[in-house]
């Protein structure tokens, strides 16, 4: 049974020391270029978390998480770079006080669109709202049509084709290819220096508990049961009185509200934004973390991600060719050999043991007893 | 094949109901009455259409027309997850639980509460909850099983847990499509226990092949052929029915 409605005994202790390693260990061992790194891929582990619910739980397989991660990183750059933009910075152009990108694309006023982004409250609100809307009623007109599956995969590869090719085409609104960059202050402060990416780290990393917290709440209630019971049976739940659509559109916008979440993340830690991250190859990367840290496994989805770039990192340093077969190959091999990811091994071969000593060495105390699998993936 | 209108309120009465795949038609012109109170079942070969017509009436299938009443609410038009609130529950050919979960959970889920998205995120599991689960596990024999996972369950316990599911909600009109499919001798006579107990201020309407567990539950009869009603009434009188003899009991 559990504890209360987050966690229970064994993934409390996940979470600690999820906690201990992010936010002691990490910034103790790492220098600052590192740790920026680090704060870089965990912008990606929100992404994994959603599909934890939205894939793992809810069996609905994504395959453009990169439009929601991009949706939420533009609206943040939009809103850096108006501040970037100031007619002081801009004064050599032809139009000051406007981005550059605007200026080289023959544009004279700010767009219409972009006038409400120098509001930060404004755009704080849009990155939630603007990707949960969005995810909303694609949701609406795949599922309540029931489109699933496949169907629904290949869709989304498709949303995420389209709104690549939108903004590198509306060139002069969105920076095309090349994004937007050169992105400097949020409200006067410099997100540039060595002391804010520190900063800007343990913010990311306070946002990603909070993001954990919201995913363990909806896994420990009936909607997390119901998903999982959808996954397996959606008639079943149909005819139990249930709308699965609604369900399915939940899963499916929660999971894009946290990729959104880690979309403004990067460009504040990143510094800038562009449709390379938005595309359907970064898609489908999101989709591999989450894989090998085990679908079902909330915490795992961070371990996965963590494990995957940063091997991404030091591998393509090396072998820059054959990189993308090393992790096309790791997906599929995590897909046959181990279904459940780094979350499944943990859960079927080291947390035994572990339990093994602590029962031999005192006896088990209530609660503890239904847990056998690690970081909250339930039981197989 | 109309059996008559009769002054009384029937709790579900389905009229002139057709359905047709691609011209075919499983169920032609069919017109069925079902009383409060009664264990109905329907019998029939391969083929004629019984499991349709539970379809069409749970809103799985959707009739190309005719009517079906359940309460004088018009089921056509509705949802699934409507109907089910109306009061109609719908047991599947094979036994369709949530394996992952365990019987506690998946009695949980059938409980008619918190079954918006918000409703189940805020669902608690209190007091209520937790004897009703207890109750409905105690009379389909799975009161010891409540923590086991539902796929280390016998195929006759995992039918058992899906009728249970029904119960929890607490249906007016169950529905059963073949309940003792695949059943041992001593389940099969556990579930005509289970079934005669729960039919208690509710109607049941039920697909089986099984003549001995029929003649043992059976109130009234329907002889289903073709996606038509060849004959209708008690065991007795439907047994000795020379059609039904060379369609159905004969071979």
């Amino acid at each position: 049974m559990t504890d209360n409605r987050f966690f229970n005994r064994s993934e409390f202790i996940g979470i600690l020391v999820l906690a201990v390693f992010l936010v002691v260990v990490l910034p103790l061992t790492l220098d600052v270029f590192r740790l920026n790194l680090v704060a870089k891929y965990l912008t990606y582990a929100f992404v994994a978390l959603g599909l934890v619910i939205c894939w793992g739980y809810g069996g609905i397989l994504s395959l453009g998480q990169g439009v929601f991660f991009g949706l939420g990183g533009y609206c943040m750059a939009m809103f850096l770079k108006l501040e970037a933009s100031s007619v002081e910075n801009t004064k050599i152009q032809s139009t000051p006080g406007i981005p550059d990108f605007m200026d080289w694309n023959q544009i004279t006023a700010l767009p219409l669109f972009w006038k409400p982004f120098s509001s930060l409250t404004f755009t704080i609100a849009a990155i939630i709202l603007v990707p949960g809307i969005f995810a909303l009623i694609i949701g609406t007109a795949m599922f309540k049509r029931r489109v699933g599956g496949t169907y629904f995969a290949i869709i989304t590869q498709a949303v995420a084709a389209i709104l690549t090719i939108l903004i590198v085409g509306q060139q002069g609104y969105t920076g095309g290819i090349n994004g937007m960059t050169d992105l400097r202050t949020l409200k006067g402060w410099d997100i540039r220096p060595d002391h804010a990416k520190i900063v800007l780290y343990f913010f990311e990393v306070g946002l990603l508990f909070a993001c954990i917290m919201i995913a363990q709440f909806v896994r420990h209630s009936k909607l997390g049961r119901i998903l999982v019971a959808m996954r397996e049976k959606e008639d079943r739940v149909r005819f139990s009185g249930y709308s699965v659509a609604n369900f399915k559109i939940f899963a499916f916008c929660i999971a894009a509200v946290f990729a959104a979440i880690g979309g403004a993340m990067f460009a504040l830690n990143v510094g800038f934004m562009s449709p390379s991250f938005v595309g359907i190859v970064p898609s489908i990367e999101m989709v591999i973390y989450t894989a090998v840290g085990g679908r079902l496994s909330i915490l795992g989805a961070v371990y996965g991600t963590l494990l995957v770039n940063f091997a991404k990192t030091s591998l393509s340093e090396t072998f820059p060719e054959l990189w993308l077969f090393g992790l096309g190959g790791l997906f599929i091999a995590v897909v046959l050999a181990f279904p459940n990811g780094l979350a499944g091994i943990w859960g079927d071969y080291v947390q035994p043991r572990i339990d093994r000593l602590i029962t031999s060495r005192k006896p088990k105390p209530d609660g503890w007893t239904d847990s056998s699998v690690a970081d909250g993936a339930p039981a197989e | 094949m109309l059996v008559g209108h009769q002054p009384k309120e029937f709790l579900l009465a389905v009229e002139a109901l057709t359905v047709s795949f691609d011209g075919f038609k499983a169920v032609n012109d069919l017109s069925l009455y079902v009383d409060e109170n009664e264990i109905r079942v329907i019998i029939g070969p391969n083929g004629a259409g019984k499991t349709t017509v539970l379809d069409l009436i749970c809103g799985k299938t959707k009739a190309t027309s005719g009517s079906i009443q359940f309460r004088g609410k018009e089921l056509t038009r509705m949802k699934e997850n409507e109907i089910v609130k109306t009061g109609v529950g719908r047991k599947f050919q094979n036994p369709s639980i949530y394996d992952d979960l365990t019987v506690f959970e998946n009695l949980e889920i059938s409980y008619p509460r918190g079954r918006s998205v918000f409703g189940a995120l805020t669902f608690t599991r209190d007091a209520a909850v937790r004897d009703r689960v207890h109750e409905v596990a105690e009379m389909i024999f799975l009161k010891d099983r409540l923590n086991v996972n539902a796929d280390l369950l016998s195929h006759g316990q995992k039918q058992w847990l899906e009728i249970g599911m029904l119960l929890i909600q607490d249906p007016d009109l169950l529905m059963l499509d073949e309940p003792v499919a695949g059943m041992s001798v001593s389940e099969r006579a556990k579930t005509a226990e289970l079934l005669n107990r729960i039919i208690k201020n509710r109607s049941v309407l039920v697909i089986e092949h099984d003549m001995k567990f029929v003649e043992d539950i059976a109130h009234k009869v329907t002889v289903l052929h073709q996606g038509q009603i060849l004959s209708e009434g008690t065991m007795e009188k439907v047994k000795n029915d020379p059609k039904v003899v060379e369609v159905y009991l004969g071979h």
